[in-house]
């Protein structure tokens, strides 16, 4: 058992705790927005993916998109969450440029999902998060205020695109394991399809709240909320400095004030953007334009029917079934597509040989190359013959690696590489006998010197076989025939 | 054959199919009149050079088999008409032209009927006098500088003059009936859901419904049964049989429980409006109906509640008009400026005297002492007829509590303006439906009306007892055109 690694601050003899919970708003994966049927699709030239319900025309009433209402269920399953069976779409209230209606549609009082948990996998064993709900809103517009000096203007394809907030409990304790239940997060809406969880394009954003409180202390100290942070560096640089930011206000004897900050990735640190007295009166209501969302049992069970394996089955059954270490399935199941290669790649190959091969010299080139698993410059199909190929001795590991790096451009068959490149390892012993014959011929001192006790010299013998081979020569083969001749 | 423009929808359909009428004599008839007519200031914006157009197009092709075959209408001016302008009544969609069409109008328009023009009404329906509108006020045909009720107040004395066969407008919490009251008028607000609400200017979302004025009751179930229809675009439509008013009409309504809601014999209500009421009682029973005395308990606290309701709703659905995408725009040096401008100058008083009420009640530390409390209060109200109609098939009642005012006479006045929609909204509240007819007169000679209250989507009902009424009371509007300009 490893020693806990608690995440503390010091200052002076004394540590203080730091308690972190999540707003995570995540873009539900939607051909369409929550209340029109404007496409979602990112990118496109401004204010051309906006319909009148979007842009708030006199008259124009929401309609609820129920492939959304199914992602916003199925996602609360993935969280091991309570579906509610009847939530309501509340209106908050607020004027804003990009905000068309001048209030958004999101749920207050009555969320479609209530409380579940999330798995963390850390390196000291696993941890659970608390969610507290998860809710459906519409996303605002952009407002744009870098191109023209005089006007601020206003994208409106973003405008009514479906969020989902998932809201955790105040259970996190330190960067990194906000780093690992972003990622969890994301991997489970992933393998669910109900977000894509692409950070660069915004489809995932948090408000973190942090508060910090001396060791030991049971009662949260007084917290602050730092909105909009869109990346999961941004958010452990805040916490880090939002963190010391509050506990210098309390070795100085001051109080930490209740407010909304806004994290400056510049200068690293937070700053003020309105306190609690400022805060906005959202003046919720449920939206008279929209009846009670009401969810049948029939609904939910056909949605749990068709839910995936999700990472924390995935990896039990990796280790029960494959005998992977936790560890390796950890990493395997991290993400969909990874998970999906290495299945693709054991349909017919080794566990083993395609655990190490994946983690290990894939994950290397993607590393290098800066790719996603998706774009693998090696196919599941060719990464598995080549493992065939070790597996039967054909050619050496040593020898894989050679073939590996060729296989690279362009996604080569292995097979022909072997051929046209003649690597196929030696294994006839008739051969090999030969060849360590003439070895030992060659180096009758070096084997005067072994016999004599110098038993460290085996590994000379081995390099010196090996080399005459062209390093063809079947490893295996070569020990147990040297170990003969030198011993017998 | 009588005057055309002061014919029934029902006999200008018979005089199209039998082709003693043409669209274009109709509609050319009214906006003659129209052109005649601008001191009652029913328009906002007239269509009339297209509408001779498609008149025109209708009869050189013309299909009979259509509800409202080639016929001029004339709407309230809430209804977002394509390639028309649509302001509501308001400063702030001054310049507004839609390019699209409401639900309701384009029932109509699919029926065959064309559009006249958009009619003045209070700024976004707020009001009971059609004093609110930024186009000014309206004149009601029965008298010189009476108002015509509100908010539908273009629509009720454009009825009344003669200047659109029938018209179509909304209720929130009496804008059909109280106006049709005070015109000598037919006016019906249909059951919550019955209507679509796709493309009406918003006032309060829970409460609004389009609905039929029109001169007489058969009219009525004819245009009823054209514009009600289930909407997928209005999540609030409601999916149900829909009868044909018009066919299944009938004055027998014999052995019908009609309840009298002793609650409604308000304090200080004028004598002529409880003989009034005494009147259409005699006349119910003598059609056969059963009379039966109901209580509706919680009927005083319907008007606050309506007043923190429709309010409530208001201010939030108001908000779009901002400046910032389409409408009037006061600019500023700042996006807070120029919202503070347009809004500022963009509504009336009494619109912003609602915004600031809804606002006010729904914040934080007031939400559970108001609007909380206003929705219990509001299912109090629903349950009260709930309980009277598992006894009675329909509810009788006045419409208002008084007839037609002056101009002028309350617009500083605001409660006793409220107090006016004392007897319709308990009705928006329920969601029921609720026809006003015109049942007598006042000592000065100007209309009152009798409303009748039924069940959810009975509107069949309450038509047929309208029409039963309508025959013994024999109602006679006599307006002298006194407004006519040569």
């Amino acid at each position: 058992m490893s020693k806990k690694s608690e995440y503390l601050i010091d200052r002076e003899n004394k540590q203080y705790e730091v308690i972190i919970g999540l707003e995570v708003h995540a873009q539900v994966t939607s051909e369409s927005k929550l209340f029109s049927q404007s496409s979602t699709k990112f990118g496109a030239e401004p204010n051309t993916q906006v319909s009148l319900v979007d842009a708030a025309f006199p008259g124009m009433l929401p309609v609820i998109n129920e492939f959304c209402i199914e992602q916003a269920i199925k996602t609360g399953i993935g969280l091991k969450a309570k579906i509610n069976k009847k939530s309501v779409f509340d209106r908050k209230n607020y004027f804003y440029a990009d905000l068309p209606q001048g209030y958004q549609i999101s749920q207050y009082k009555y969320p479609i999902v209530g409380e579940g948990k999330v798995i963390l996998d850390m390196p000291n064993g696993q941890k659970e998060i608390g969610i507290e709900r998860l809710h459906l809103e519409q996303d605002a517009g952009k407002s744009i205020h870098d191109i023209d000096p005089n006007n601020t203007l206003v994208d409106l394809n973003r405008s009514g695109v479906a969020l989902m907030e998932i809201v955790s409990k105040p259970d996190l304790r330190s960067p990194d394991e906000v780093n690992v239940y972003i990622k969890k997060l994301r991997s489970i809406m992933r393998y669910l399809g109900t977000c894509d969880g692409n950070m660069q394009e915004g489809s995932l954003r948090a408000d973190v709240n942090v508060s910090v409180r001396l060791k030991g202390e049971t009662e949260f100290g007084t917290r602050c909320e730092i909105k909009n942070v869109n990346s999961i560096k941004f958010m452990q640089m805040a916490i880090i400095s939002e963190a010391n930011r509050q506990i210098d206000l309390l070795e100085d004897g001051k109080e930490i004030n209740q407010e909304t900050r806004l994290f400056d990735t510049k200068r690293n640190e937070t700053r003020s953007m309105r306190s609690k007295e400022d805060a906005h009166d959202y003046r919720y209501f449920p939206d008279p334009d929209l009846l009670p969302l009401k969810i049948s049992q029939e609904l939910i069970e056909k949605i749990k029917s068709v839910i995936p394996e999700l990472p924390d089955e995935k990896k039990k059954r990796f280790i029960d079934k494959f005998n992977l270490s936790p560890y390796e399935a950890t990493i395997l199941v991290s993400d969909i597509e990874t998970s999906n290669f290495f299945e693709e790649v054991i349909k017919n190959s080794d566990v083993k040989l395609a655990t190490n091969w994946i983690t290990g010299e894939l994950f290397s080139v993607l590393n290098e190359k800066n790719l996603e698993i998706s774009q693998s410059p090696v196919s599941a199909k060719n990464l598995s013959k080549l493992i065939n190929l070790i597996k039967d001795g054909t050619i050496s590991g040593k020898i894989a690696k050679t073939v590996f790096e060729q296989m690279i451009d362009g996604d080569q068959d292995p097979l022909i590489i072997v051929k046209e490149k003649g690597l196929k390892q030696e294994s006839d012993p008739k051969a090999i006998e030969e060849l360590i014959n003439k070895v030992i011929e060659n180096n009758s001192d070096k084997v005067a010197e072994y016999k004599s006790g110098k038993d460290k010299l085996f590994g000379f013998f081995v390099g010196q076989a090996m080399k005459e081979s062209k390093g063809k020569g079947n490893p295996q083969l070569i020990n147990k025939i040297l170990k003969e001749k030198l011993n017998g | 054959m009588s005057d055309i423009t002061s014919q029934s929808l029902f006999e200008l359909t018979s005089n199209i199919k039998e082709k003693k009428l043409s669209s274009e004599e109709i509609t050319k008839a009214f906006i003659n009149r129209a052109e005649k007519s601008k001191k009652l200031n029913v328009y906002v914006t007239d269509n009339f050079e297209k509408a001779i157009d498609q008149s025109r197009k209708f009869d050189s092709n013309p299909n009979l088999d259509l509800k409202l075959p080639g016929i001029p209408i004339a709407v309230k001016d809430l209804f977002c008409t394509n390639g028309v302008r649509t302001t509501a009544g308001s400063k702030i969609l001054n310049n507004f032209v839609p390019t699209y069409e409401s639900t309701v109008t384009q029932n109509l328009w699919c029926q065959g009927a064309i559009l006249l023009g958009k009619l003045n009404c209070d700024e976004f329906a707020m009001g009971s006098s059609n004093e609110t509108s930024f186009f000014g006020y309206v004149q009601n045909p029965v008298g010189e500088n009476l108002v015509p009720g509100g908010s539908s107040g273009g629509s009720s004395a454009a009825v009344a003059a003669n200047l659109t066969p029938v018209t179509i407008g909304t209720d929130t919490g009496g804008s059909i009936r109280q106006p049709a009251s005070f015109t000598g008028t037919v006016g019906l607000k249909p059951t919550y859901g019955s209507c679509s609400r796709y493309g009406i200017v918003a006032f309060a979302s829970s409460l609004d419904q389009a609905g039929p004025m029109t001169k007489n009751v058969r009219d009525c179930s004819m245009l009823l049964e054209v514009i009600s229809s289930f909407d997928q675009k209005d999540s609030t439509s409601i999916d149900y049989k829909r009868n044909h008013y018009s066919k299944e009409l009938s004055k027998d309504i014999k052995g019908k429980k009609i309840g009298i809601p002793k609650e409604y014999r308000v304090d200080n209500m004028p004598d002529e409006i409880e003989q009034l009421w005494k009147n259409g009682i005699s006349y119910a029973k003598d059609c056969g109906a059963e009379i039966i005395d109901i209580s509706l308990p919680h009927t005083n606290y319907a008007l606050p509640t309506y007043y923190i309701v429709a309010p409530a709703e208001a201010s939030s659905n108001l908000a779009r008009y901002d400046g910032v995408k389409y409408g009037f725009r006061s600019p500023g040096q700042n996006l807070i400026e120029m919202y503070e401008k347009t809004r500022s100058e963009g509504f009336g008083d009494e619109v912003k005297r609602r915004i600031m009420i809804g606002t006010y009640v729904l914040s934080s530390g007031y939400y559970d002492a108001y609007y909380l409390k206003a929705q219990k209060v509001r299912q109090l109200i629903k349950k009260d007829f709930d309980d009277a109609f598992s006894k009675v098939d329909a509810i009788l009642t006045p419409s208002t509590p008084s007839s037609a005012f002056k101009i002028g006479e309350k617009t500083n006045d605001p409660v006793s303006m409220y107090l006016n929609d004392i007897f319709t909204v308990p009705i928006n509240l329920a969601g029921l439906p609720g026809i006003s007819i015109p049942a007598g007169k006042d000592k000065n000679n100007y209309p009152l009306g009798l409303q009748v209250i039924g069940k959810p989507f009975d509107e069949q009902n309450i038509l047929n007892i309208s029409y039963a009424l309508e025959d013994k009371i024999n109602f006679k509007n006599d307006i002298s055109d006194w407004w006519l300009s040569e």
